[in-house]
Parts: structure tokens; C-alpha cells; sequence
């Protein structure tokens, strides 16, 4: 059995169906990117792993059990925005994780116990390039500061899974560049199941190593949401169980001499 | 020339363009109090301020013949005791049961529908069940207040704690927070300062109903001083208190506003 297998997955809201016939099969350790038309159930699809939404029809499994209908530590989230607590100081917001951990009753450690868990969290900040940020509010911090904070705190509990919604949407370019080499750069070092939602074909292609298009392949133009959409293209960008940095290159390379082969078909 | 929404007044300008409004008040009501003196100089109704200051005066430094208690600081006590009761219970029951609605669906379906209907029962109204019910003492004047406030506090924390955007209690739920980690340590730190805006908006229905109950039952207070010597005509001691309590108020405003952006500095970088 697969890691996460998706089973003929339909979603319906009232009369519009945005999802139908959905079925994949995941490896632990793949990183996914998903493109698509805006509105087309991406964001959708997203929810349903993250628990938020529940599938109308068809079942998602990981490890063999269903995901749960609700949000848990095993399943990390980067929105767009507002993924990081505004109260708390970069250093506090990746404590936070652990507090939630160790503290069931106040969610507040003191003392030796919170020394500890300020050291794990301050080589978090610096995996993501933020020491020297600690007391900073979000509000203080750029918007690519934020995202990598958010990133950072969605990786203290070393979910199985992270799940990306245009992380970098709100990004400047300049800035997106060096948020790919993070997110590679972690996925590397952590083998964390990516999927990550882009509206930008070319970051899809350069990051991950299988892309989804979802589309729809049935349109009635007299009832357009009689039909949903699904994965019209299932692109293996690599192998993932490559190590070195040097071997995604190569295979980033080998894929994009097989998408071209797939656009023009 | 600029468009009159352009033109922002200078730090100086703004200075004098703020005062100008309460001198000109002080002005207006020194001439006409002059005119009426002259006519009649027994008027009662806009005393001088040597009058202002004899009547104080009396009040503040000299002991009341009959009970023997400096009565302008024994009016302001209990007043400020009544008052600071009622606000201090009306926000302690406004922020528990106003973040646990917005955060707990079930009791919010079982809770909003009957608190919105409980506020819109005038307090005014049920005063007098409160003076049956509570006596004519200390509580059924901190009852008013907190009966005229906490409901309007609540509904204003509960839409507060709905308005935190879904994806924190997602984010945090995905840190593996249980409900009441995410009531302690997602919500109710970021709805306090708006506890404190509440509060701010709160203190003046507080004093109306504090200076109502007083008027009508009690043996001290700001406002049961005014109401009693209001048969005498004494607007040499009406118009001092009126100014005493108006200062009041903006202290307690400014204060608020001092604690809120001391203690909750994220709060108000973000604007
Ligand atoms: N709660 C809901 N109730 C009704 N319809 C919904 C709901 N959530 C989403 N939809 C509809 O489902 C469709 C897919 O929405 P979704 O947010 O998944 O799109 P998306 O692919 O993420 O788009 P974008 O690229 O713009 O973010 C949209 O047509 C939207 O109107
Ligand atoms: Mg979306």
C-alpha cells in the first residue's frame, strides 16, 4: 500500500460539483506541486488532506486509515497568509509548537524545560535563515520573513505531511527564488511529504519532483458546474528517492525535456 | 490650491485648533456669567468662579458638620468603588463568556440567542427589581452597571474572537493545540486589548448608570451629591462635580489606552 492513496474522490457543494474522480496514490517523501485553473477545486483538494473538508464521495487514506475530519499535528499548514500568530514574537511562535506538546493544562513552559525547547527553536529560526528575529513581532517582519516563520513553525512538530497553499503568491520574485532553495533545502533534510497549491507553471516544474493539473475533462457550457474537475495530468518530474542536491538537478533537467514532450502531444 | 482633505494641520496648529473650542466655551460662559451677575447678583444659575471655588472649597477641605467626613473625597470614593466594581465584574464575565462563545459552536447556539435578547432589555427598566431584589445599597448600583454593560461586552468579545482569521485555529490545531490550549493561548491573548477597547467604549454607559442609580438611592456619591443639592440651585457645586467627573472619565480613558499599548505592543504596531 501506498502512503496516501486517494480513492475516486468527489466534492460537491449544493449543485456544484468542483471535484470528481480524483485518484492518486502517494509515496511517502514525493513532493507535488498542483496547477490549475483558478477555482478549480485546488484549495479544495488541500482541505480535504488537511481535515477541514471531508470528501462527498471516495475516501483518502494515510497509513491505511482515513485522514481524521479535523486538522492534527501529523498534517502541517503554510497559507498565504495569517499562518503565524500575531501576539507572539518569532522565537515564542515556533515555542508555541512544543508548549502545545509538554504543557496540556497552562500551553505555557517555564524554566528548564522552556530553556530546552528555546534552543530546538532557535535552530529552527536558524534552518530557515531567522536568527537574529527572535523578539520580532510578525507584523515586524517582511513578508517573506513571515512565510519562512510560518514554514518553520509547521515543521517543529515533523508532520508527515506539509501542505502549501501559494506560500509565495504574495512574494516579490527576488524573494520567491530564495524561498524555493528553503523549501528544497528542507525537503531534503526532512523527506516531509510536500504538496504544494501554485498559480506558477515554471515554480511547479523547477520544485517538485511529481506535478498535478487538475482541469476539468467534461464542460456543459448550459450547466458549467454540472462537472468537476480532476487531475488531467499526472507528471513524474524525477525520482524520489534521489539524496544530493545535485541529483534533483539532474533530474529537474530530465524532466523538462519530458514535459515538453508531454505539452507537445 | 489643495483639496480640503489634503490639508493636514501642523503639530502646533493642531494644539491651538483643539484648545481653541474649550477656551472659547470658558469665554463664552465668563461673559454671559458676567451680564447675569450684574443684573442680579444673587443669580444662582451661572455662579462666578470665586463661587466655584468658596463652595469647593468647603467640600473638599472641611468636614461635613453632621457626619464629620470630607464629603467631595467620601463622594468621589464611593463612587469610583461602585463604579470600578462593575466594570471589573462586567469584564471578567464579558471576556469568559464572550471568548468562549466565539470559540465553542455548541454553546453559542445554546447561549447568543439569549443574551441578545437580554440586552435588549433597558437596564433603566429594571432598576427597581434590582433595588427589591438587591436592597438600596452598594450592590444593586454595581448590579446596574453590570446589567447595563456586560451584555454589549460579550457580544462585542464573541464577534472579536470570530473575527481571528480561520487559519490561526487551523495553524494551531495543526500544532496539535487541544480546544482549551487554543482558548488560552490563540485567543484570549489576542482579544484582551480588544477587551480594553471594549472597556473604553463601556465607561460611559457605566457612569450614566452609576450617576442614575445614585440619583435616585443612595447617601454618597458623585452623583446622588449632584442630584441633592440640584434642589437648592447650587450650580456652584453641580458644575464642579460635572467637570470632576468628566475628568474622571478621561483618565480612566487614558489609562486604558497607556495599559493597552504597554502591554500589548503587537496590537498596536499592527495598525
Ligand atoms: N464552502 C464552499 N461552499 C460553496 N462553494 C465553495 C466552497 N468552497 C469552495 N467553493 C467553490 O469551489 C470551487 C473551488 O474552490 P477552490 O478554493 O478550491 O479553488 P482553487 O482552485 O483553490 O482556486 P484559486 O486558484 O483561485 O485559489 C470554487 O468555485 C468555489 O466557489
Ligand atoms: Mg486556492
Amino acid at each position: 500500500m501506498s502512503f496516501i492513496n486517494i480513492n475516486n474522490i468527489w466534492k460537491q457543494y449544493d449543485q456544484t460539483i468542483v471535484l470528481e474522480r480524483v485518484s492518486a496514490k502517494v509515496e511517502a517523501g514525493e513532493f507535488i506541486t498542483l496547477v490549475g485553473t483558478s477555482g478549480c477545486g485546488k484549495t479544495t483538494f488541500l482541505k480535504m488532506l488537511l481535515g477541514t473538508e471531508s470528501p462527498s464521495r471516495g475516501s483518502i487514506t494515510m497509513d491505511n486509515i482515513p485522514i481524521p475530519q479535523e486538522p492534527g499535528a501529523d498534517r502541517g499548514i503554510v497559507f498565504q497568509k495569517y499562518s503565524v500568530f500575531p501576539h507572539l514574537t518569532a522565537l515564542q511562535n515556533l515555542i508555541l509548537a512544543r508548549e502545545f506538546e509538554r504543557a496540556p493544562l497552562l500551553g505555557k513552559l517555564f524554566g528548564q524545560s522552556r530553556k530546552e525547547v528555546t534552543e530546538q527553536a532557535q535552530a529552527m529560526l536558524t534552518l530557515v535563515g531567522l536568527e537574529h528575529t527572535d523578539d520580532r513581532y510578525p507584523q515586524q517582519l517582511s513578508g517573506g520573513m513571515q512565510q519562512r516563520l510560518a514554514i518553520a513553525q509547521a515543521l517543529m512538530k515533523q508532520p508527515k505531511i506539509l501542505l502549501l497553499d501559494e506560500p509565495f503568491g504574495a512574494l516579490d520574485p527576488g524573494i520567491r527564488a530564495d524561498m524555493h532553495q528553503l523549501i528544497l533545502k528542507i525537503w531534503q533534510q526532512t523527506r516531509v511529504n510536500i504538496f504544494m497549491i501554485t498559480h506558477d507553471l515554471k515554480e511547479g516544474f523547477y520544485l517538485g519532483t511529481r506535478l498535478w493539473v487538475f482541469d476539468k475533462v467534461r464542460y456543459d457550457p448550459q450547466a458549467p458546474n454540472a462537472y468537476g474537475a480532476t487531475i488531467t495530468y499526472d507528471i513524474p518530474l524525477g525520482h524520489t528517492d534521489r539524496n544530493t542536491y545535485k541529483e534533483i538537478n539532474e533530474s529537474l533537467h530530465h524532466s523538462d525535456t519530458l514535459v515538453t514532450r508531454t505539452e507537445h502531444e | 490650491m489643495k483639496r480640503l482633505i489634503n490639508i493636514r494641520p501642523s503639530p502646533i496648529t493642531k494644539v491651538i485648533l483643539g484648545a481653541l473650542p474649550f477656551a472659547l466655551t470658558l469665554l463664552v460662559y465668563l461673559w454671559a456669567s458676567d451680564i447675569r451677575l450684574a443684573e442680579n447678583p444673587n443669580d444662582k444659575l451661572m455662579p462666578a468662579f470665586s463661587s466655584f471655588f468658596s463652595a469647593m472649597g468647603e467640600l473638599v477641605f472641611e468636614p461635613s458638620q453632621r457626619s464629620g467626613e470630607y464629603l467631595f473625597l467620601q463622594d468621589s470614593i464611593s463612587s469610583l468603588r461602585r463604579l470600578l466594581l462593575g466594570v471589573i465584574l462586567s469584564a471578567s464575565v464579558g471576556l469568559v463568556l464572550g471568548v468562549l462563545n466565539g470559540a465553542i459552536p455548541v454553546l453559542r447556539a445554546n447561549l447568543s440567542p439569549y443574551i441578545t435578547i437580554v440586552s435588549l432589555i433597558p437596564p433603566m427598566a429594571v432598576l427597581p427589581i434590582l433595588f427589591i431584589v438587591f436592597g438600596l445599597d452598594e450592590l444593586s448600583k454595581v448590579m446596574l452597571i453590570f446589567i447595563g454593560i456586560t451584555p454589549f461586552l460579550i457580544r462585542d468579545l464573541q464577534s472579536k474572537t470570530l473575527e481571528l482569521p480561520s487559519e490561526q485555529l487551523i495553524k494551531a490545531q495543526t500544532l496539535g493545540a487541544s480546544t482549551w490550549q487554543i482558548i488560552i493561548r490563540v485567543m484570549l491573548p489576542q482579544v484582551l486589548p480588544r477587551l480594553i477597547e471594549a472597556l473604553r467604549l463601556s465607561l460611559g454607559p457605566a457612569w450614566l448608570f452609576l450617576i442614575a442609580a445614585e440619583a435616585i438611592a443612595a447617601q454618597n456619591g458623585l452623583g446622588y451629591r449632584i442630584f441633592l443639592v440640584r434642589r437648592y440651585l447650587s450650580m456652584d457645586i453641580i458644575l464642579p462635580y460635572v467637570v470632576w467627573i468628566t475628568l474622571l472619565a478621561f483618565l480612566f480613558d487614558w489609562l486604558l489606552h497607556v495599559f493597552s499599548e504597554r502591554a500589548f505592543p503587537w496590537f498596536h504596531t499592527s495598525r
